[in-house]
């Protein structure tokens, strides 16, 4: 295929995609939370830090090769030319100074982004306990005594500590427009400090593959208002359907698409129950 | 389907697991597929046989130990693979471009079906169609570099491409007979499990993983002794082609990670079989032991793909730049580097696990520091055509598409070494786009670049130049329409794997991606009525000199394809670009003044033999077979110790057989010069 005949699509091509995208729901463009905006951030910057050294290797990848083609006769040629202290110099130093820039972005973004790293805020954290099942999340509030599927309410500008496990097999916790996902996995908890920022319903998924009914393990964040969010709990709190063992044993069963479910009430403890049951050998028997 | 299948828990003592409804006669796609590979398979044995070519075959390729014909074999395995593989991607960019809905069902491949097919493209791509092409380059180009007549131990070089060709045949077996896993092309634990996935599939991925995995380690063993040890007098390390330079650190990053492929596929073998708990998500297993031991042999895989396509960008640029490759020195020292780097990165595949804040940014920075060299080779390649005069054949195109892909790949590859980006882009699209870019535009155009540019050395005949531009120009817009929408998914915050989805916004990006896939299909159906074409002209096309590019590096002194013994003569290595130095001063196609008996080794039936005896063990396994299983395991103990006491395994060729050939070949060159000197349209000088 000749350039001249690719160049009109290519030129259309980038017409539309300049259309497209300013239309579409960028969502780690479109933070909706601390987290998120600082990881959008860190996205953009090392964009901009390496077209640095990216622009010059795809123009100078073009051009090259095609003014030192065979064709043109004019230009000098020598063959036998292979080595050069200058040029070395600057491809080894760029590309070292780019990666330090960036080294230090990560080093120091490693700890400020740090899961584990609960974020500064006047008003106290609120603790929610996320089980990962077949296939389905399951959201435990321990402070307020009550449960749901599928579904989970925050207060907007409050830090959430997520504590996650799983009750099967791996999976991802992951809210795309709050930032930072962390993996379930039975018999461990893993803690992620999310907050969001505006009132809104952000959907929240697994981020890994988990089985046949992987695809449907999505769940709605409602982050709301704090009167938004106290009706929330009044609603859940007045649901008929408690989580007692025997309920949360159909909880286990394989299903998929699983709607929002709420109830009122649950045990205290079956966060850490469940994650007993797979680090003390108990499981199965 | 695996959901439906009743898991036979007590295996028959005579079929193990096996019973008729592992044959899934429900699926017309599955039964049709099947008709026609069983007609096709009869049809290939059958005209064999018919023209009684069954000895040929026996005598010449299935019991060959001559590395360019293993070499020609894997590469046609790889193409067969490929088609396979590539399927499995049509099926699901077609999925995703139709299934948006809020439940499953939607779209025509069920979960069940998809979720094999998403597991069975990674597996194939990369086990079955990555590795076995550039293990096949690497066969029929490094001994022939480096002046040798063979590999080191050519027997177990057979015994690698017959182990390997088992792998892939029992994972072809899995579609007609039982399941593949859905697990994901590294089967993380506890899915892989047996709680989880109770039927054969995972099984399948273990023992077509275990066989050609231990034939792959084999090949790695090989190839470092002969880069080390059969050179030809006078190459010294720093002499050595590049792209023997990249095969020779490839094949030291095979004998040091596939081990822990070797070990981390017997551990979870042991959990699904006996079991034992080292990876279940209760009794004490650790998942995450799991996911480290398989991202420490899996990151160093994939720089065991893309090394040596650097190496065949070296040899293509400097070729057809017509000019001494810029820089050797540091892109030698870049490759070591990227070697050791390799092993200590393997945890930014999941930074999402909770490591902690030390931890990954120790694997992020590393990860960094492995685009310094890689960026120092780009600007090698490109300062090589710096005052050059470059000629526009086919594998200059693949270079240049690779210069633009690979530099959008190799930045989204650090933004995702940013442990804090990494978080919102783990298992996204973004990901996905990621890899392929590199791997595409990477290593794939660079085995594309290889494929050309050695043909006319493994056949006699060039390929043709223009079909070979189409099919560049297609796969590269084709690529680009198929993986940038996918980028553009990632920050919509799709994830990876889904077989339906409920955001319509991602509808159209999915469109195009398909519609892309569709463009590198066109690639793909160009590259093949390209070799078809080739071959049919081929005595158009014929490459006479054995140097049909004016290449700067030994194997273009030999004839094309090279005799069997490769050189009669071993030549003595002056100069990095010995072949150029050598057409310089006038030392090239000089015909020595007496021949010596050559020394090669014997054809061997020990490696086919092997390879079925360890074919019938897989197999077994997978059902639970016990019976066919010890005879299976039997029979590779057996045939081996039986091949240890043949006694003659190599012979002399004869002085008047070696000046037979060779005088051929010295009759060839002159009627190619003749040619020349008729036309005079070359301007290399070919002296004789």
């Amino acid at each position: 295929m000749n350039k001249s005949r690719t160049k009109p699509i290519r030129l259309l091509g980038l017409v539309l995609m300049g259309m497209l995208l300013s239309s579409c729901d960028l969502v780690l463009f479109d933070p909706k939370g601390p987290i998120a905006q600082q990881q959008m951030d860190i996205i953009i910057t090392s964009i901009w830090v390496m077209l640095i050294v990216v622009i010059p290797v795809m123009i100078m990848g073009a051009w090259f090769p095609y003014k030192y083609r065979a064709g043109n006769k004019n230009n000098e040629y020598k063959p036998n030319w292979q080595h050069s202290n200058l040029i070395e110099a600057i491809v080894w130093t760029i590309p070292i100074l780019i990666i330090i820039t960036l080294g230090i972005i990560t080093y120091k973004t490693s700890y400020s982004l740090d899961p584990r790293e609960p974020i500064k805020s006047d008003k106290p954290a609120m603790t929610v306990q996320v089980v990962a099942m077949d296939w389905k999340w399951l959201f435990i509030y321990p402070e307020l005594g009550i449960a749901s599927v599928n579904e989970m309410a925050m207060p907007i500008d409050r830090p959430v500590e997520f504590l996650v496990t799983s009750d099967t097999v791996m999976n991802s916790f992951f809210i795309p427009h709050l930032g930072t996902q962390i993996y379930a996995m039975s018999g461990m908890e893993n803690r992620v400090h999310l907050m969001a920022s505006e009132e809104g319903t952000y959907p929240g998924l697994s981020a890994n593959y988990s089985g046949f009914g992987f695809s449907g393990m999505r769940f709605s964040t409602l982050a709301t208002s704090e009167q938004g969010f106290e009706s929330w709990v009044e609603q859940v709190k007045g649901a008929p359907e408690v989580l007692d063992e025997q309920r949360f044993q159909q909880l286990q069963q394989k299903s998929r698409d699983v709607k929002p479910m709420h109830f009122s009430s649950v045990n205290p403890h079956l966060f850490k129950q469940i994650i007993e049951r797979y680090s003390g050998g108990s499981h199965g028997e | 389907m695996a959901s439906n299948h009743t898991v036979v828990t007590d295996p028959h003592p005579l079929y193990g697991k096996l019973t008729l409804d592992a044959i899934p006669f429900h699926d017309p796609i599955l039964i049709t597929t099947f008709i026609v590979v069983l007609i096709g398979s009869i049809g290939i044995i059958g005209s064999v046989l018919y023209f009684g070519k069954l000895k040929y075959v026996w005598d010449e390729w299935l019991t060959s130990v001559d590395h360019k014909k293993i070499g020609i074999m894997y590469i046609l395995v790889a193409l067969i693979m490929f088609i396979r593989g590539f399927s499995d991607a049509l099926l699901m960019r077609s999925q995703q471009a139709i299934a948006v809905a809020a439940e499953s069902g939607a779209g025509y491949l069920p979960p069940e079906h998809y979720d094999q097919i998403f597991t069975a493209h990674g597996v194939i791509m990369i086990f079955f169609v990555a590795m076995p092409f550039i293990i096949g380059l690497m066969n029929i180009v490094v001994p022939l570099q480096i002046g040798a007549r063979d590999v080191a131990f050519p027997f177990l070089n057979s015994l690698s491409f017959w182990l390997f060709v088992v792998g892939a045949l029992m994972l072809n077996i899995s579609l007609f007979l039982g399941e593949f896993a859905a697990t994901g092309w590294l089967a993380y634990p506890p899915l892989s499990g047996l709680e989880y996935s109770p039927w054969v599939g995972v099984d399948y991925w273990l023992w077509s993983l275990q066989i050609s995995g231990i034939g792959t380690l084999l090949t790695g063993v090989n190839f470092v002794v002969t880069i080390i040890r059969m050179r030809a007098p006078g190459m010294t390390l720093m002499k050595m082609p590049v792209f023997t330079w990249t095969s020779l650190c490839a094949n030291a990053l095979i004998v040091v990670a596939f081990p822990i492929l070797t070990i981390c596929v017997t551990l979870l073998t042991l959990d699904r079989y006996i079991g034992t708990h080292f990876f279940t998500g209760d009794m004490g297993g650790s998942q995450m032991m799991y996911v480290n031991l398989i991202w420490a042999w899996g990151h160093p895989e994939v720089y065991i793909l893309i090394l040596p396509a650097f190496g065949i960008f070296s040899e293509v640029t400097a070729t057809f730049s017509r000019k001494r490759l810029f820089g050797y020195t540091s892109l030698v020292w870049a490759t070591a580097c990227i070697m050791l780097l390799s092993f200590v990165v393997w945890l930014h595949h999941f930074f999402t696990m909770g490591a902690g804040a030390s931890v990954n940014a120790f694997f992020g920075i590393a990860t960094m520091v492995i685009s310094i060299p890689t960026g120092v080779k780009l600007f090698n390649w490109i300062f090589t055509m710096y005052k050059g005069r470059v000629e526009y054949s086919s594998p200059v195109w693949w270079t240049v598409a690779f210069f633009l892909t690979f530099a959008i790949g190799g930045m989204t590859g650090v933004m995702l070494a940013i442990p804090a980006a990494n978080f919102v882009f783990h298992n996204s699209l973004f990901l996905v786009a990621h890899f392929h870019n590199v791997i595409i535009g990477g290593a794939l155009f660079g085995y594309f670049a290889g494929f050309t540019y050695w043909f006319p050395k493994a056949t006699g005949f060039t390929l043709d130049e223009t079909l070979g531009k189409w099919a560049c120009g297609l796969w590269t817009v084709g690529f680009f329409m198929a993986f940038m929408p996918l980028y553009v998914l990632g920050f919509m915050g799709m994830t990876r794997r889904l077989n339906y989805y409920e955001n319509p916004e991602w509808n159209f990006w999915l469109m195009v991606a398909g519609f892309g896939a569709l463009i590198v299909l066109c690639g793909i159906l160009v590259q093949f009525y390209q070799i078809f074409s080739s071959i049919r002209d081929r005595k158009k096309n014929r490459d006479l000199t054995g140097d049909p590019w004016g290449a700067r590096t030994l194997e273009w002194a030999t004839s094309s394809p090279p005799p069997f013994y490769n050189f009669a003569k071993l030549p003595e290595v002056r100069d990095r670009d010995h072949f150029h130095d050598m057409k310089e001063f006038g030392l090239a196609y000089k015909k020595p003044e007496s021949y010596a008996p050559i020394h090669m080794p014997k054809n061997t039936w020990a490696g086919v033999v092997i390879g079925g005896f360890s074919m019938l063990l897989g197999m077994a396994m997978i059902w639970h077979i016990w019976w066919a299983a010890a005879v299976g395991f039997l029979g590779i103990i057996g045939s081996f110790i039986a091949y240890t006491f043949e006694k003659s395994k190599d012979y002399y060729v004869p002085v008047d057989q070696v000046e037979t050939i060779e005088n051929a070949h010295y009759q060839q060159l002159a009627h190619a010069n003749d040619k020349r000197d008729t036309a005079d349209s070359s301007e290399i000088a070919i002296s004789i």
